[in-house]
């Protein structure tokens, strides 16, 4: 009994965390002359309220998933992976070069080639800040920002040059994208009339592959433990270095999937830059790193994760269709939730060191009744 | 019963009846058009964006237009969301004001027949029955500026800072260019695309480049140049706009800006849709119909002789005595 | 004359370099000064954010910009008590409650700016400052002495960092406290409060760098540091937590970037590959940490709360 109480007040204090930081952003709707009730109703509404709303917020949760599970990868690891945004568009470039290469595969053949290619250039883009990191002690935080800036001049230069749709350079209008990628390349879409395609179901096994790697496999094992110490994995016999290597690795190929899953879901099918990478990711590669941290690094708890903070950008931009309000503000309310969450830990924590105190005293008491009764 | 007076009511009913057929079609005499602007930055960043909302504004004046704007969509499958959104919730013309956005629009317009879309800059529809395309002719005023910048130049050297080589940037600074040239075969023109259309610092120290080199007059385009102007600022170089009027960045030094009225063709697209056509026409503005305007700074004292220059090639071009970039 | 030319240009990209490297070197010292508390903060580029809109809006409200550079550094001092009460009090995980900074400052900054002033106008830049005599050395005067008095300051508190770390009680504690808090707490010294002042000046001098940005170019705008608190970050980690080593980061990054934009003004770099030159400050970064052999640790405690008896 106590035990249920403990678990959910445990659950009670992140939640009261949103509802605060939600309390401070009503405040800044009031300042910004909006009804907060309202414009909460209009988020909500456009994020949850209907299918269409549904199949959006899915959308939205693909690529923070993916990269959010991938982050549990890493992070679980030990290391640190701030280079999700250039992994995303390196997977997306592999699967787009691979997609104009082959045009008249099937579907059936098409897609998962795109898709593993989108994969393996995540995977080889997280790879090099491994090896850097395992062979040369070079920090990856440096290399993993660093090679963000590398991948989007990458894609700038490829979209400009080589990969440029035929038809701009007719034109002379030269917009930096591609030609429409092959129909057979498509995600195909799971409901008729929604948006939500394939790519959903994807990134839902993808988390549950990833929970199968991380708590059912040597390789999660060894992972895990170089996570936990490097020294003590080294005495174990467990090879470090190529668990770094590993480690960022397979969070870049989740990365890469997302890039390659953005781009064949996407509306215009075919990658377009406006020179950042942020127009092309839509930052997911930062907020994926939320959407980890925010399920305790655990795969299975980033599904909801990603759902919420999907249904939070969703529910934005709706907010600023219905009533003109900036969607700056709900990046700045993003910000606020991740801060009052992670600081609202200290007392779930609290708490559970309280009960479990409590429950030791009285453990202990029972124990002395008993002794006396004898 | 008076003759004459019948006869009158009879016209009076036939023009009536005459007048209800010519405007009769898809959008009923009366009826509030929705209208929805999708676009990348600020709409207030005195370049690409502020431009189409000061032309719708320029619009409402006029008749009565329910418009929403959402800007900052530099996302490119926000903004696609954003179209599809507006589209089912019935607005009538739905604008999606940038290149980028086009590939997003193709697919989405196909599922909205009866919805008119615009995008630009660009001068490609698709094909499509419900989509229009608008387009700047940037490089003109491009020109006529480019001209007035290597007569004003008394370095011979001039700079010129661009986000990434595409669309109306590109036409505005090859028109540039090729208008020095005309001017002055030996002026020297560098062009700098920095390679970004946010990043103000890059776009700054750009404009530090080109005065480090000796010139002395600058133009860019987009909207991080506003970082450039204020280097402009502070060595006194002059500077020549295009886009938005950018005056207010800097009084002393701003010489012209080519402003875009995109009311002209916005004007044209929503008679078109009164008529019951939805789409499938090219726009373009240009110094001809007066959809581009170079507006001269007065505050500025610009020799009156550079001035002229300025002013008989716009002449020229309006008259197409000469043609830009063909 | 063609010689005259090219020592011009020389002059004029060094300067150029110096001028890039500022902000980075701001914020990447207040950033090592963090971490070699042990407090890793990863939402400087939204505290650079808030301090820009905040330095902006004061210059152009009083058209004082020291009001303005005060008024940043101030900013980003407040950020740090929020940040050090979270992280040193509430023992947050710091690499995502750095993250929730940024993305508040990101847009916080945004829409301050939308609703407060909303067109960018300019506001009026830090004047030039040619340090008397030293100015007037040729080439190296006005490549080093003739810039605004932010760069000065950046620069200056280099060695002022060196010896603030190596040769004061305080900056003993500092670094003990990033190595050892246990240690420290048993001799008497409080973590709390050591690590409380390292926030603080740390995430003010973030919040300088972003007035640093802001006035300089005279401007604000939407994410108008794009990302340059990312890269300071990355700059700590390659001067390996010494201000020296952050300066030679910030002066290789500053320096690379300045070199390919006066490479494309002077045609040099074809337009074709300007996105490729674009690159050239990241790379160099990286292989210039390659070379260098990293004998250098992190902070033994850095991103560990401290908690008394653990």
């Amino acid at each position: 009994m106590q035990e249920v109480k403990s678990k959910v007040t445990s659950w009670l204090i992140p939640i009261g965390a949103v509802i605060a930081a939600l309390a401070l952003g009503a405040i800044m709707l009031l300042a910004l002359g909006a009804e907060p009730l309202s414009g909460y109703a209009t988020m909500f509404g456009a994020a949850f309220g209907n299918l269409k709303g549904l199949s959006a917020t899915a959308m939205k949760s693909i690529p923070l998933l993916l990269v959010g599970v991938g982050i549990c990868i890493s992070f679980r690891a030990n290391v640190i992976n701030i280079g999700g945004e250039g992994q995303m568009v390196m997977g997306a470039l592999w699967a787009t070069i691979t997609a104009l290469s082959f045009p008249h595969l099937d579907s059936l053949m098409l897609v998962p080639l795109v898709l593993l290619m989108g994969i393996l250039g995540g995977a080889v883009w997280g790879a090099i800040p491994g090896a850097l990191k395992a062979y040369f002690n070079v920090s990856e935080i440096l290399s993993t920002i660093m090679l963000n800036i590398v991948a989007v001049q990458i894609m700038n230069y490829l979209l400009r040059g080589v990969l440029i749709d035929p038809g701009e350079i007719e034109r002379g209008t030269r917009i930096p994208q591609t030609a429409r990628l092959p129909e057979t390349s498509d995600l195909p879409l799971l409901f008729e009339g929604l948006r939500v395609h394939l790519g959903f179901v994807i990134a839902l096994l993808a988390a549950f592959a990833v929970w199968v790697l991380l708590w059912r496999t040597a390789l999660g094992f060894k992972l895990r433990s170089v996570g936990l110490s490097r020294e003590a994995a080294r005495y174990a016999g467990i090879p470090v270095k190529r668990s770094i290597i590993t480690a960022l690795a397979l969070s870049g190929a989740m990365a890469g999937l997302a890039g390659a899953i953005l781009v064949f879901g996407s509306e215009s099918h075919r990658m377009v830059t406006d020179g950042s990478s942020t127009g092309f990711t839509g930052s997911a590669g930062f907020n994926g790193i939320v959407v980890a941290l925010f399920a305790g690094l655990h795969p299975l708890w980033s599904i909801p994760s990603s759902l919420l903070f999907g249904g939070m950008l969703v529910g934005a931009n709706a907010l600023q269709r219905a009533a003109q309000v900036p969607s700056a503000l709900v990046i700045a309310l993003n910000g606020l939730i991740v801060v009052f969450v992670v600081s609202s830990e200290f007392f779930r924590r609290k708490l559970q060191q309280h009960h479990s105190a409590r429950q030791a005293i009285e453990e202990d008491s029972r124990l002395t009744e008993e002794n006396v009764g004898s | 019963m008076n003759p004459v007076r019948t006869l009158k009511k009879a016209l009076i009913a036939a023009a009536t009846v005459a007048l209800c057929l010519s405007s009769g079609n898809l959008f009923a005499a009366g009826k509030v058009l929705k209208v929805a602007i999708i676009a990348p930055s600020a709409s207030n960043d005195l370049a690409f964006t502020q431009s189409i909302v000061e032309g719708i504004n320029a619009i409402k004046a006029e008749r009565e237009l329910d418009v929403a704007i959402t800007d900052g969509t530099f996302v490119v499958e926000d903004a696609a969301a954003a179209i599809r959104d507006y589209a089912a919730k019935g607005y009538d013309l739905v604008i999606a004001h940038g290149s980028q956005y086009g590939g997003s629009l193709k697919e989405i317009a196909k599922d909205f027949p009866k919805t008119a879309f615009a995008w630009g800059t660009s001068a490609d529809t698709f094909g499509m029955p419900n989509v229009s395309s608008y387009e700047a002719h940037s490089e003109e005023g491009g020109y006529v500026m480019g001209m007035m910048a290597a007569a004003l130049s008394k370095s011979g050297s001039i700079g010129v800072v661009g986000p990434i080589e595409v669309g109306d940037a590109k036409l505005y600074v090859d028109g540039f260019v090729a208008g020095a040239k005309a001017q002055k075969a030996d002026i020297k023109t560098n062009v700098n695309y920095i390679g970004s259309f946010s990043d103000v610092a890059l776009a700054a120290e750009a404009a530090r480049a080109h005065l480090a080199v000796g010139s002395d007059v600058l133009t860019g385009t987009a909207q991080m140049v506003v970082g450039a102007v204020g280097v402009a600022k502070t060595k006194k170089a002059a500077w020549f706009g295009t886009q938005a009027n950018q005056t207010v960045l800097a009084p002393e030094i701003v010489v012209a800006c080519q402003v875009y009225k995109w009311e002209v063709i916005l004007k044209q697209i929503l008679a078109d849709m009164d008529q019951g056509v939805l789409g499938g026409k090219k726009y373009a503005i240009s110094l001809a119909n007066n959809g581009l305007v170079i507006e001269f700074n007065d505050k500025y004292e610009l020799p009156a002789d550079v001035k002229t220059i300025g002013m008989d090639a716009i002449t020229a071009i309006k008259e197409g005595k000469i043609t830009v970039l063909k | 004359m063609n010689d005259f030319f090219s020592t011009t240009i020389l002059i004029a990209t060094v300067a150029s370099g110096i001028r890039l490297a500022t902000p980075f070197l701001l914020a990447s010292l207040g950033e090592a000064l963090g971490q070699r508390s042990g407090v890793l903060n990863l939402g400087v580029d939204g505290v650079m954010l808030m301090g820009a809109f905040v330095a902006y809006f004061v210059v152009l409200k009083t058209g004082n910009p020291l009001i303005g550079a005060a008024a940043g550094i101030l900013l980003g001092m407040v950020f740090g008590l929020v940040y050090a009460f979270i992280t040193v009090n509430l023992h947050a995980e710091q690499g995502v409650s750095g993250i929730g900074i940024y993305l508040f400052g990101l847009g916080m900054s945004d829409l301050l700016f939308q609703k407060l002033v909303g067109t960018p106008l300019p506001i009026m830049p830090f004047p030039e400052i040619h340090i008397p005599l030293l100015a007037d050395i040729p080439i190296i005067g006005p490549m080093l002495f003739t810039h605004s008095l932010i760069v000065y300051v950046a620069f200056l508190l280099v060695p002022a960092f060196t010896l603030l770390l190596n040769s004061t009680t305080y900056g003993m504690n500092i670094r003990a406290v990033g190595e050892n808090p246990a240690a420290v707490d048993s001799l008497g010294v409080s973590v709390t409060k050591v690590r409380y002042s390292a926030i603080i000046i740390g995430n003010g001098l973030a919040g300088l760098a972003g007035a640093a940005l802001a006035i300089e170019l005279g401007i604000f705008q939407h994410n108008l540091t794009n990302s340059m608190g990312f890269i300071a970050i990355a700059l700590v980690y390659f001067g390996a937590w010494r201000p020296f080593g952050v300066m030679a980061g910030s002066l290789i990054f500053g320096m690379v970037a300045a070199i390919v934009l006066q490479g494309k003004t002077l045609g040099i770099i074809p337009r074709s590959a300007s996105d490729l030159a674009a690159m050239a400050p990241a790379v160099i970064t990286i292989f210039a940490l390659v070379l260098v052999a990293n004998r250098f640790k992190q902070p033994a405690a850095l991103s560990k709360p401290y908690e008394r008896g653990r």
